[in-house]
């Protein structure tokens, strides 16, 4: 019989050491460039895999433990808020619109992120690395799914949420944040890396997550911000992940630091312009209002992103100079994006509407220089107008911008009163762009945005309208083509909140609630 | 610079003149009035007359601006990719050396949306 000797319990380090790095073996019969073929062609040289650090020395044992009593935690109180009728506690109706535009433009993305995770971690030689990406490939669904079922319960009452992932592949505004993530995936590791997990992650992460997360705490949706809390921990281990790789990337080599220089130009742009959708999000859709869009900006990029690109200067990094125009935009980012979907509010799986006089002071207090100025006579001409029945929707589809899809709705940098329009020709075509980081982006890589699915021209190709439909018939209606196409349903997805369903059930679901009837 | 890439790397363009069933594509803007948040875009055949879009497709797209009635055509600036240009309303897009995804904006002298702010 064998003696039974008490084996001393690993600490944490050693742990660390056997079950990540200690899983990893040298092959013998295959060759590394077979195994691993995507590490050289972006032309990132890395010499030594150990090198990597990982700050977490986290082992996916832990991790599920971890994880396990988390969403356990977590839907606890989802169950609790969808038994006592919480959707009946946001400030006001208006705020589901939010909510809209999260499950649509952003919970799809968390799932791509999955995907992407899981193949660039597939594909990185070293065991810290690729420990790291699977556990946020597993983070990055389980947000998905996580936030679907936070958000679903919404769907039980609400309009315009049903087919969420169904829209995100089609509707025209939800291809700002598709293609910006389809970029990134069909990109090669280190990009994915360097555009994810870093641009995204670490330096524009708190512009994404928080002011959706803290707009739910101020507007009463519990949902949401328990499913935020709930990510905290993943979105730490995630900026940390996006730190360490491209502190790693940039000590490996000095021949890295002009690629990695270049894809932080382009991320950050690409990152800020898919943040038009939250900018306009917090200055006119939280009926309760956290922070402006300039003041967040303020804190979050120009305090600590100028601080981290000081910090990452002594690898050769500087920050992007894309910089400079963010600044001169913040003014009229929010304004210009939601003149846009007030326009398109016809076309749209949400609802739009115009500030009152109170939200107007708001406005014109948190933005001095512009919006009396340029943004405030067009606001209350549509109000007015609409107050006559005659209400603005625009129905003529506008010109987009090749590199971020986005409506060629940006004014001149330092001239908020002329468009900003950039083109190049390329193999006997034009192609638009609505700055010169957008142009550039496509000027570095032409052969990859030519193949943009543009939202307009797919529809005046045809593409767009459901299957059998005879474009050329006395009386077609494009519109009505294209909303079925989105399965939206004209009347009651889209146009103004004012008259809504939504508007009307909450109100009186509410009156129930609180009034003897 | 070309895309980095483990193999050949050639597909077609998505938007050539060829899928639009024998329209091409013209944007136009209406300089200083961003009450329409974007220029436009359409699908329009290279024989139409240039004063058919002029007398036909523009007053239901900007007529609900307030400065549309006020415009005096004959005054109107034209450009063309930024550059002054002068359209043929008499002759057709094609005529007028208007090519696929070409943008043209028109300048009225005067108009500058509502309250002066360009909106
Ligand atoms: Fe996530
Ligand atoms: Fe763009």
């Amino acid at each position: 019989m064998d003696m039974q000797v008490a084996k001393k319990k690993l600490g944490l380090k050693e742990r660390y050491a056997v079950m990540t790095r200690g899983l990893d073996w040298k092959p013998s019969y295959q060759k590394m460039e077979d195994i691993y073929p995507y590490m050289a062609y972006e032309g990132i040289k890395i010499h030594d895999w150990d090198k990597w650090e990982d700050p977490f020395r986290l082992t996916m044992d832990a991790y599920w433990k971890y994880q396990a009593e988390k969403e356990r935690k977590l839907y606890a109180i989802i169950d609790a808020f969808n038994q006592n009728n919480g959707h009946l506690n946001v400030t006001d109706a208006r705020y589901l619109n939010t909510v809209k535009l999260f499950i649509s433009g952003i919970s799809p993305l968390e799932y791509v992120a999955h995907r992407g995770f899981s193949h660039v971690g597939r594909q990185f030689p070293g065991p810290g690395p690729r420990v790291a990406c699977l556990m946020q490939a597993l983070d990055e669904i389980r947000h998905a799914q996580t936030q679907v079922h936070s958000i679903s319960n919404y769907n039980k009452y609400y309009n315009g949420m049903h087919d969420f992932h169904h829209a995100h592949d089609r509707v025209w505004f939800l291809s700002v944040p598709k293609s910006f993530f389809d970029d990134a995936i069909t990109a090669g590791p280190f990009e994915f890396m360097v555009s994810i997990g870093f641009s995204f992650e670490y330096v524009l992460t708190n512009l994404l997550f928080v002011p959706f997360v803290s707009g739910a705490a101020y507007n009463g949706d519990m949902g949401t911000m328990t499913f935020g809390f709930s990510a905290q921990s993943d979105e730490a281990r995630h900026m940390t992940l996006g730190l360490e790789v491209i502190k790693f990337i940039l000590q490996q080599d000095p021949a890295n630091v002009p690629i990695v220089q270049r894809w932080i130009d382009k991320w950050t742009w690409r990152g800020y312009r898919v943040l038009t959708l939250v900018a306009m999000m917090m200055d006119y859709m939280l009926p309760k209002r956290t922070m402006s869009w300039k003041e967040a900006w303020e804190v979050y990029f120009e305090e600590n992103g100028g601080a981290l690109f000081k910090d990452l200067a002594r690898y050769g990094i500087k920050m992007p100079d894309c910089a400079a125009q963010i600044a001169l935009e913040k003014d009229h980012l929010s304004h210009q994006a939601w003149s846009t979907f007030y326009n398109y509010a016809a076309a749209s799986n949400f609802h739009t509407w115009m500030p009152d006089e109170e939200e107007m002071a708001w406005l014109s207090s948190k933005y001095p220089n512009s919006y009396d100025k340029y943004y405030r006579p067009r606001m209350e001409f549509w109000r007015e107008e609409a107050a006559k029945g005659n209400r603005f929707y625009n129905k003529t589809l506008p010109m987009l911008c090749q590199t971020c899809q986005i409506p060629m709705i940006f004014t001149e940098p330092g001239d908020p009163t002329k468009i900003c329009y950039r083109e190049v020709d390329y193999k006997g075509d034009k192609y638009h762009f609505c700055s010169d980081h957008c142009k550039k982006i496509f000027e570095d890589e032409p052969e990859k945005y030519v193949q943009a699915w543009l939202p307009v021209h797919q529809i005046y190709q045809g593409n767009c309208f459901p299957e059998g439909t005879d474009p050329t018939v006395e009386g077609f209606d494009p519109l009505a083509a294209v909303l079925k196409y989105y399965n939206l349903e004209f009347g009651r997805d889209n146009l103004d909140f004012d008259i809504s369903e939504d508007k009307k059930n909450f109100a009186e679901w509410r009156g129930q609630a609180t009034k003897n009837v | 610079m070309a895309v980095a890439a483990v193999k050949t790397y050639e597909f077609p363009p998505a938007d050539t003149v060829d899928k639009f069933h024998g329209a091409q594509l013209l944007y136009i803007g209406w300089e200083d009035h961003l009450l329409f948040c974007a220029p436009f875009a359409f699908p329009f055949p290279p024989t139409m007359r240039f004063g058919d879009i002029l007398a036909g497709v523009l007053p239901g797209v900007f007529g609900y601006h307030p400065d549309f009635a006020k415009i005096d055509w004959a005054k109107a600036e034209w450009f063309k990719s930024g550059q002054p240009w002068q359209p043929d309303a008499d002759k057709s897009l094609a005529e007028n050396g208007l090519k696929h995804k070409d943008v043209i904006r028109f300048r009225t002298p005067g108009l500058t949306g509502i309250k002066g702010s360009c909106s």
